[in-house]
């Protein structure tokens, strides 16, 4: 026996508890995290909202519920539609290069069926609900007005197509949820899989 | 008396009640110089006693579920006993606290109180001020109204900007995919529990900070150059008494303030209280105008102030997040010769008044729709706030500052 102390291995010990103890406390913190995630519960409400579309009429919006938030079906005019071609050049993304939507709505019109449009009514900014604003060229949004979305958090605008104008905080176009026709007036939320109905 | 003088001594010998109260209170030599700015850090922790009052009253009939919280406010407000003047005491504290604290940080900025020895004492303070955001954010969320529900979904939305974590992120903090019941039974733990108890000790860690460097004052030198035998500041007063009877007119008359607006405007024309508050959360509808309570505005206007670049918001954020946490730079930013406004040259009064000037009316700006001109508006005041910042190692070397007395004045 020496009273000498054997510093370095002292230093090493010491060294050695911090890490297990660092990686044990770490491993206890995890559940605590993860307990902030969403439960099982909160997963599993995101079920498909089946619509009755026989009621919408031309020109006008509906909105409809799903995974708690809105979403907006809007039956476009053809004088709507015709004017969507319109403003390409005001637009951020007028042919939807970014994927904010089904490959199947991938194009000018984002929809299965040129006259639906159905959208998440929720900014791509920082997730208001903006409002409907159809009419053309109203006092408040200015001559150029054809008719769309008006965000009223941080002034986003978006055409009857769901396209971010240029020069708005909004960086994306509107998402446009997985959906599908049941049959010709019936249209499923949530769901685009071939099998289910 | 002689039983309470040997009880005294019973308790000294096992707690140092009689050394602490010396230390911290009746020998803790503060400048005689304070003036009228000296008083909102005690008002700060007065303001912060009535939070921590009002709100535990407000917990027994508080509930922190979607489908009950609205209602149980309007409990509180109709038919508890008095409930209406606790709720309201809570609301107006809460924009008291940040109208205080503004005054406070304002006061640190006028003397250069935040220069070294201070500069811990500054961080420190600066964490409170973070801590007071997050609490008043959390506790927002809690009557459900819309500006609740909206006001949080905006800001919970600011962290999924962030690149790579930002969706996961914003999911931690929601608990759910939209704001929901989860959020808002962990936004009241986090309220009532996790916050208040941080706050408390960092507003003890800024006291001990503070009293062992000593007070900062009007003429932002040093008492502790001059100091008497006994080892006394020559310039200092002992805290008691001289500074609790001052600070206790001070309380008075800013409990006049509080109660004229608790009792005749608590709800400050919709800037203490907003009036879609009191409409239930939708989260089916965006109210017409959502804009967040007065204390957030001027981030708010930096934050809507900045165009989306890359197609991402996240600059927008950032600079929102820069805006605030710039603050705790400020004792290295700062290059003066001499700490206080006193004594300051002319470009660093400008400056100041600028920064005041680009404060206030960004905050003015928050509060209203974002117009192009506005934005306009917005973007070059946003521009000034920064440059108060950025260019101060530059402008406050190049001023030309007046001779600090060696004592302290008093006008």
């Amino acid at each position: 026996m020496t009273d000498k102390v054997n510093l370095s291995k002292r230093r090493l010990l010491l060294a050695a508890t911090t890490a297990a103890g660092g990686v044990a406390a770490a491993g206890a913190g995890a559940p605590f995290v993860l307990s902030l995630m969403p439960s099982e519960r909160a997963k599993a409400a995101g079920a498909p909202v089946e619509v009755d579309l026989s009621k919408l009429e031309p020109g006008m919006m509906m909105s409809v519920e799903w995974q708690g938030k809105p979403v907006w079906i809007v039956r476009r005019t053809p004088e709507m539609l015709e004017l969507l071609a319109r403003h390409d050049n005001q637009l951020a993304d007028p042919r939807s290069t970014v994927p904010q939507q089904p490959d199947y709505c991938n194009y000018a019109y984002r929809s299965i069926k040129p006259e639906y449009l159905v959208v998440l009514g929720i900014c791509t900014h920082l997730g208001c609900s903006p409002t409907f604003r159809p009419e053309i060229a109203p006092p408040d949004l200015g001559a150029d007005w054809a008719g769309g979305w008006f965000c009223p958090c941080h002034g986003s605008r978006f055409d009857l197509a769901a396209r971010v104008y240029k020069d708005v905080p909004a960086p994306t176009n509107l998402i446009v949820p997985p959906h599908k026709y049941l049959s010709d007036g019936r249209l499923l939320v949530g769901d685009d899989s071939k099998g289910a109905a | 008396m002689k039983t309470l003088h040997r009880l005294l001594g019973w308790i000294d010998a096992r707690f140092p009640l009689t050394s602490t109260w010396k230390a911290h209170v009746s020998e803790y030599y503060a400048p005689k110089n304070f003036n009228f700015w000296y008083f909102f850090g005690s008002l700060a922790l007065l303001v912060l006693v009535i939070q921590i009052l009002s709100g535990i009253f407000l917990t027994m009939n508080y509930k922190p579920d979607a489908l009950f919280a609205f209602a149980s406010v309007e409990y509180i407000m109709r038919d508890v006993q008095w409930g209406w003047l606790l709720r309201y005491i809570h609301s107006t504290g809460a924009s008291m606290f940040f109208v205080v604290v503004y005054l406070h940080m304002f006061r640190g900025l006028m003397y250069g109180s935040y220069r070294k020895p201070r500069e811990l004492l500054w961080i420190i303070g600066m964490v409170i001020y973070l801590a007071l955001m997050g609490e008043a954010f959390m506790g927002y969320l809690l009557p459900w109204g819309q500006m609740s529900f909206w006001g949080a979904q905006v800001i919970i939305n600011l962290f999924s900007s962030v690149p790579v974590i930002g969706p996961d992120l914003s999911l931690l903090i929601r608990g759910d995919f939209v704001v929901s019941d989860t959020t808002l039974n962990r936004f009241f733990a986090l309220h009532v529990i996790a916050i208040p108890l941080i706050l408390l000790l960092i507003v003890v860690a800024h006291l001990t900070a503070l009293h062992e460097v000593g007070s900062n004052n009007p003429d932002g030198i040093e008492i502790k150059k001059h100091k008497d035998a006994n080892g006394h500041p020559l310039d200092g007063i002992p805290f008691h008494p001289y500074y609790t009877v001052k600070d206790g007119v001070g309380a008075v008359g800013f409990l006049i303030v509080f109660c004229a607006i608790l009792f005749f405007a608590p709800d400050m024309g919709g800037y203490f209280l907003e009036y879609n508050n009191f409409v239930p959360a939708n989260p089916m509808k965006t109210p017409e105008h959502i804009a967040p309570v007065w204390y957030f505005t001027p981030y708010y206007a930096i934050l809507r102030a900045v165009p989306p670049l890359f197609g991402s918001q996240f600059p927008g954020v950032v600079a929102m997040g820069v805006a605030t946490v710039i603050f705790f730079f400020l004792p290295w930013l700062d290059r003066g010769k001499v700490k206080s406004i006193r004594y300051r040259g002319p470009i660093y009064k400008t400056f100041l008044a600028l920064f005041v000037v680009s404060f206030i009316g960004l905050g003015w700006l928050g509060l209203l729709p974002a117009t192009p001109a506005y934005t306009v508006i917005a973007r070059i005041l946003a521009v000034v706030y920064f440059a108060f910042f950025l260019l101060m190692p530059w402008y406050t070397r190049i001023d030309r500052c007046k001779h600090e007395p060696e004592r302290v004045t008093s006008k």
